[in-house]
């Protein structure tokens, strides 16, 4: 009973000082996380957080849910909903003071400048998460292929994207690619 | 200078819309791309927010701590109906994806394999790269006009994509530059 509260501590304690952290997204804290669950906590095994990885990098929703499985390893379902709140609470709320600020700021010259001079940053950020996500998913010419002709059509058409996500499943699925 | 945003202050989204709009999010991005399914349905089908808005919103959540599309989700949430606002939109996000996880993670313990979704994942993945690249196209077209921009675009991509510079260290070299440029002169009207 002591070690289950000792548990759910160490949960807590971890993953919201991991939300503080994370800063430039969930990923940057995955080494991190991983030396704490494998290494201290021993919750689980190398390959178990590298297969958990996985499945949260495909799995619907934000990829940081790869803290749910940690903490369903360490202490079961009341361990996952802990680790999933302790990982979102702090920078949440962090992020709710800065939006109030800048909902305030809207006449600002800052706001006006950062809107208009991060756009050509922003951009170029995601087209290098795109790369760099083409790259970490070990991407063949097939699958480049397939990438520009699904690029292709998103840009060119307004064909529901949801359809487009499906057929390319869909021919992953039939093992081309 | 920017319009004045045509987003819907005036009807603000409820929290029951703001949670179902998110949970959307989150189930369509299967394989990924959660970026682009946010501008998708938030700019281009729900028009809560402009371009000009979203980008900026997206650049801010990745420069705070915390995951980027939860940020996102409670800058929303924030902007229409302050914190009850973000506790249903990151709720939405976030709950059937926990779920679905769970699922995921329970069969893996028990079997000790990963589910044999592998193969529709690679193409799935595929289209979400897709769909951000897409993304990347779109709103460039509207905010890479004239050279300076363009230069601003291009240093950013190659540092941080190809040299894989840190969020911080490209933005410590290059927003001082893209704040310069972007300052409101008294001036240009």
């Amino acid at each position: 009973m002591k070690d289950e509260a000792l548990n759910f501590y160490h949960i807590l304690i971890l993953f919201s000082s991991l939300s503080l952290l994370s800063i430039g997204g969930g990923n940057s804290v995955i080494p991190e996380m991983h030396h704490k669950a494998v290494a201290n906590y021993h919750w689980m095994t190398d390959k178990q957080f590298a297969d958990i990885f996985a499945i949260s990098q495909a799995a619907p929703g934000p990829s940081i849910l790869i803290v749910t499985l940690v903490g369903y390893k360490a202490a079961g379902i009341p361990g996952a909903i802990l680790a999933t709140v302790a990982m979102m609470l702090p920078a949440g709320i962090l992020v709710y003071l800065v939006t109030c600020f800048w909902q305030n700021a809207e006449k600002s010259p800052i706001r006006h400048a950062i809107e208009k001079g991060f756009a050509p940053l922003t951009v170029a950020l995601v087209l290098a998460s795109g790369y760099v996500m083409s790259k970490a998913a070990g991407h063949d010419w097939r699958a480049y292929l397939l990438t520009a002709a699904c690029t292709a059509i998103c840009t060119f058409t307004k064909i529901n994207p949801l359809l487009i996500v499906a057929a390319a499943g869909f021919i992953g699925w039939m093992g081309w690619v | 200078m920017i319009p004045s945003s045509p987003t819907s202050e005036t009807h603000p989204p409820s929290l029951v819309d703001l949670a179902l709009t998110f949970n959307h999010i989150a189930l369509a991005s299967f394989g990924g791309g959660l970026s682009a399914w946010s501008r998708e349905v938030i700019v281009v089908e729900k028009k809560w927010m402009t371009d000009e808005e979203f980008l900026s919103a997206l650049t801010m959540c990745r420069i705070l701590p915390g995951a980027n599309q939860v940020n996102m989700a409670v800058f929303v949430g924030t902007k229409f109906r302050g914190i009850p606002g973000a506790v249903a939109a990151a709720f939405g996000l976030t709950f059937i994806p926990v779920v679905i996880i769970l699922v995921l993670g329970y069969g893996y313990f028990r079997y000790n394999s990963v589910p044999a979704l592998q193969s529709v994942l690679k193409g799935a993945a595929a289209a979400a790269v897709a769909l951000t690249f897409s993304m990347a196209i779109k709103t460039g077209q509207k905010c890479l006009r004239g050279a300076v921009p363009l230069l601003l675009f291009v240093a950013t991509f190659i540092l941080n994509g190809v040299l894989r510079w840190p969020l911080f260290a490209v933005l410590a070299m290059v927003a001082p530059l893209a704040l310069l440029w972007a300052w409101p002169r008294k001036e240009a009207k």
